[in-house]
């Protein structure tokens, strides 16, 4: 099985020449060349929407290219679907994972593999396997009681009982705390000697240049550069992502904060949905000219704390949360946006905006009930004032840079980057007194990132009180005065930024404050 | 060859309105195909089905007594699918107001005033919009889906109105027929033209131009696109999903209730087992005609309303079954849904190299 690639020492395992992806009149991936060698792992380095994703699923054959050819071993091939990319030797670990969360890992497991693979007695191979490869994993657990860390071992390991011989992971870091990166790594370096590549995508280039043998760059979907890591700068990675050097955040040490302008004390949640995140004994406290980051791995109950403190997960919470000095039990997101509050969600498309309409039907949209307009939006019989909202929408877009085709295009035809320009920008355009903000720069490029941390600085820098829930740790060290973590749902004491190393708040991502669960339990 | 459907970047405005010309020319296609298949001359099927109902006073008459009940009742379904809302059982809201309404007449029969015909329409509207409220209350209490509930409430209202009109509400004078007293008076709409044309009419077309302005320029409309397209949005705006399910059920059950109201006191003139020709069934295609949009809707219901007449033209001077009218409306629904995938989709042929036939010029 194996003698093929060793036989070819010149031919790559993986060449993909002029490979072009057309979406409609949207070109993704613009004749790419790229090939991948056996034994090394293969950076591939792009910003969101510069076409990576594209490019792996067509490796994979989940997406057919327009044009262009595939070779695997040496040979031109269609890959027909991702189950003849299996039959290759080709694994693809995504980065959101289809897992049954009410099924065991064993169970999971036998559902995505081929029926030969399946016989045998499956729960010991899968624990010799990831004992083998430092992947410790319970066949038997619950994939629901699983973290993500965990869940992600499971689709490794999947891969790995394939015997594949490309791995293609994407993003697979974005999940971890600091820790489980390491723990990957390790894994990924016994691989690669073996024989086996990886191609691995990412934008964290610290990474790349700890694991990666080469790298190729890709920006708006063409190959821009092919570089050896090693011997490039983080720094100058950035500037052929990007095309562009990236602004500095201008932020100055704040001493002068005010009063506690968002408190919650005690708060419990338990979630409404069956796999949700149950909240237990939250406190935390945002003083005015204070940035308090909530760092934290995916799914450890970020999206439920935005709910229960925008008012839109209901009112389950136990009435323990205080907004300008005001018990907010009973309050639904639209008074709570009156008392001074403004809110931005993970998720800016089809939560915080909606794709097909236009940019003033999305100012309205959470605009519409506030009162710090020069007059109400909303004027009732009088219908809706759409002369105030062109004004808005105009203001909003010079303020925040937000490029668009038409002055009032559909929200749906913006790029993402500019869209978080302007769903932040729609929310900092009222002056809010507090500001609760989901992943502020998740998939946006450099140049908007920076615009809008910068923008929060400046407003936290106004007297306002900021909560930022993130995963990405550089956002937080730029942003942060104050950080705490959450895991598990529950949320860990604050340390001043200053204070804190990464490696701190990796353990704590991994859960060192949690309390023990018999005892929070009771 | 291979035929492949392609996502548009963005929904094509121009699509949009040619759908529904589009979907009604093939409906006019496969008609002429269908008689001729019979062995009727097509040409003079089709011009006595779509031209002839227009050509003479009274028959028109009878396409605007045909359309108000199809406007009325359409623009409230509009606004609900609009909102993700699926209100399938129009047809039983039409039937529970009628029997509410009829309260008056038939209860109150010595009650003669104007105001006996406001509390009739009034009860009209509140007995489609009860009716309405069976399904709303699984949905939002059970998640049961409406589709299923409102439908199956149909043939509730139907069997109940059979039950009244042939036992507790039977006309005792009426040598035994199912029927109930014939309304008189205050009990019955204005009427005018040839006698035909009843308020009902001025009444369609006023409520359908105020939920046309309060589509477009207030915010419960505004409410009524995001919740529907967008759910997780409307909360973030602070729109309740729960809310929108009562508001749409209400709108769209009390409209139908005001149809079914109208149709009996005024072309109808007392209760019998059939007081609809399937209006409500035949309002969600006048709904989807008319692009969900109340004004589009006027003149999706005068469409279909001239279906109607049609059906019963060719079967009185051609002997075809007036079956046909259901074939004709079952193939404008079919058509239209097919169209509006193009608005979001293109049509692609893919050979060896790549041959560009897409619908939209660009």
């Amino acid at each position: 099985m194996q003698n093929n690639s060793n036989n070819h020492h010149h031919t790559p395992l993986l060449r993909v020449t002029k490979l072009t992806k057309n979406f409609g009149d949207f070109v993704a991936n613009d004749s790419l060349n790229l090939s991948i060698e056996a034994g090394k792992v293969h950076a591939l380095l792009g910003e969101n929407g510069a076409g990576k994703s594209t490019l792996v699923k067509m490796m994979y054959g989940s997406l057919q290219p327009t044009s262009g050819t595939i070779e695997w071993q040496g040979q031109s091939l269609t890959v027909a679907n991702p189950a003849h990319a299996r039959d290759l030797g080709i694994g693809m670990v995504f980065q959101h994972f289809s897992l049954f969360e009410a099924l065991t890992v064993v169970e999971n497991m036998s559902l995505a593999l081929p029926p030969k693979l399946r016989q045998g007695n499956l729960s010991e191979r899968i624990a010799s396997l990831s004992s083998d490869y430092g992947l410790p994993l319970n066949p038997e657990a619950l994939v629901a009681d699983l973290s993500v860390g965990e869940r992600q071992r499971i689709e490794i390991v999947r891969c790995l009982l394939q015997q594949p011989k490309l791995l293609i992971m994407d993003e697979p870091t974005a999940v971890l705390t600091p820790q489980e990166a390491q723990a990957l790594f390790a894994t990924l370096r016994r691989l690669v000697a073996e024989g086996c590549a990886v191609l691995y995508i990412s934008h964290r280039l610290e990474e790349v240049k700890q694991i990666c043998h080469d790298a190729t760059i890709l920006r708006l979907g063409q190959v821009v550069a092919e570089v050896d890591p090693q011997v490039e700068t983080a720094a100058t990675l950035a500037q052929l992502m990007v095309g562009a050097s990236v602004h500095q955040i201008n932020r100055q040490a704040n001493n002068d904060v005010g009063p506690v302008l968002l408190e919650l004390t005690h708060l419990n949640h338990r979630s409404s949905t069956p796999f949700g995140v149950d909240l237990l004994d939250i406190n935390l406290s945002v003083k005015a000219g204070e940035i308090l980051a909530i760092a934290g791995v995916a799914g450890n109950g970020q999206g439920e704390l935005f709910g229960v403190i925008s008012g839109e997960e209901g009112d389950r919470s136990d009435c323990s949360m205080v907004l300008m000095e005001q018990v907010c039990s009973g309050l639904n997101i639209n008074q709570r946006r009156q008392l001074g509050a403004a809110f931005v969600p993970e998720e800016r498309m089809g939560h915080g905006a909606v794709e097909h309409l236009s940019l003033t039907d999305n100012i309205l949209l959470s605009r519409h009930a506030c009162a710090d307009t020069a007059s109400p939006l909303n004027r009732g019989l009088m219908g809706i004032d759409r002369a105030q909202l062109a004004t808005l929408n105009s203001t909003i877009g010079r303020d925040y840079d937000v490029r668009k085709g038409s002055e009032d295009a559909q929200a749906g035809a913006l790029s993402g980057g500019n869209l978080q320009k302007f769903v932040v920008g729609r929310e900092l355009n009222r002056k809010p007194k507090v500001l609760v903000i989901n992943q502020p720069t998740w998939g946006v490029d450099a140049g908007a990132a920076a615009l809008i941390r910068q923008a929060l600085i400046d407003l936290s820098r106004q007297g306002s009180a900021i909560l930022v829930i993130s995963q990405d740790l550089d956002e937080i060290f730029e942003l942060a005065d104050t950080i705490t973590v959450i895991s598990r749902g529950q949320l860990s004491a604050g340390y001043a930024a200053t204070q804190l190393s990464r490696e701190d708040i990796g353990l704590m991502m991994a859960g060192s404050h949690e309390q023990n669960n018999a005892e929070s339990g009771a | 060859m291979q035929i492949v459907l392609e996502k548009r970047s963005q929904a094509s405005s121009w699509m949009n309105v040619m759908s529904p010309v589009l979907a009604i020319s093939l409906t006019v296609i496969m008609g002429g195909l269908i008689f001729a298949t019979m062995g009727k001359p097509p040409l003079t099927a089709l011009y006595l089905y779509f031209i002839d109902p227009l050509t003479s006073w009274w028959s028109i008459e009878e396409v605007l007594v045909k359309a108000g009940p199809l406007v009325l009742i359409g623009v409230g379904l509009a606004v609900c699918f609009k909102a993700n809302v699926w209100n399938i059982g129009a047809e039983g809201q039409l039937t529970a107001g009628a029997l509410m309404g009829a309260m008056v007449p038939i209860l109150l029969g010595d009650w003669q005033s104007p105001w006996a015909l406001v509390v009739m329409l009034l009860l009209g509207a509140l007995g489609g919009a009860m009716f309405a409220f069976i399904p709303a209350w699984l949905k939002t209490r059970f998640g049961v889906n409406e589709i299923l509930t409102s439908l199956m409430l149909v043939y509730i209202a139907q069997l109940l109105l059979d039950w009244m009109v042939r036992g507790p509400w039977k006309d005792p004078h009426g040598y035994n027929f199912p029927k109930s007293v014939a309304f008189e008076g205050w009990h019955l709409l204005p009427m005018w033209g040839d006698g035909r044309m009843h308020l009902g009419l001025v009444i369609a077309l006023v409520v359908a131009l105020v939920l046309y302005w309060l589509m477009r320029n207030n915010l419960k409309g505004f409410e009524v696109r995001v919740v529907g397209s967008a759910p997780r949005a409307g909360a973030f705006a602070g729109f309740s999903q729960t809310k929108m399910v009562w508001f749409c059920f209400a709108l769209s059950g009390g409209l139908a209730g005001l149809a079914g109201l109208i149709e009996v006191a005024g072309p109808i003139g007392q209760l019998q087992p059939h007081i609809s020709p399937s209006y409500g069934f035949t309002a969600i295609i006048v709904a989807f005609l008319g692009r969900l949009n109340p004004l589009g809707v006027v003149f999706a219901g005068l469409l279909l309303a001239v279906s109607y007449i049609g059906g019963e033209g060719v079967q009185i001077e051609l002997g075809i079954s007036d079956k046909t009218t259901q074939v004709f409306q079952g193939m404008l629904l079919f058509f239209i849904l097919m169209c509006d995938t193009l608005i979001l989709y293109r049509v692609r042929y893919l050979s060896g190299t790549q041959a560009n036939t897409a619908g939209e010029p660009s």
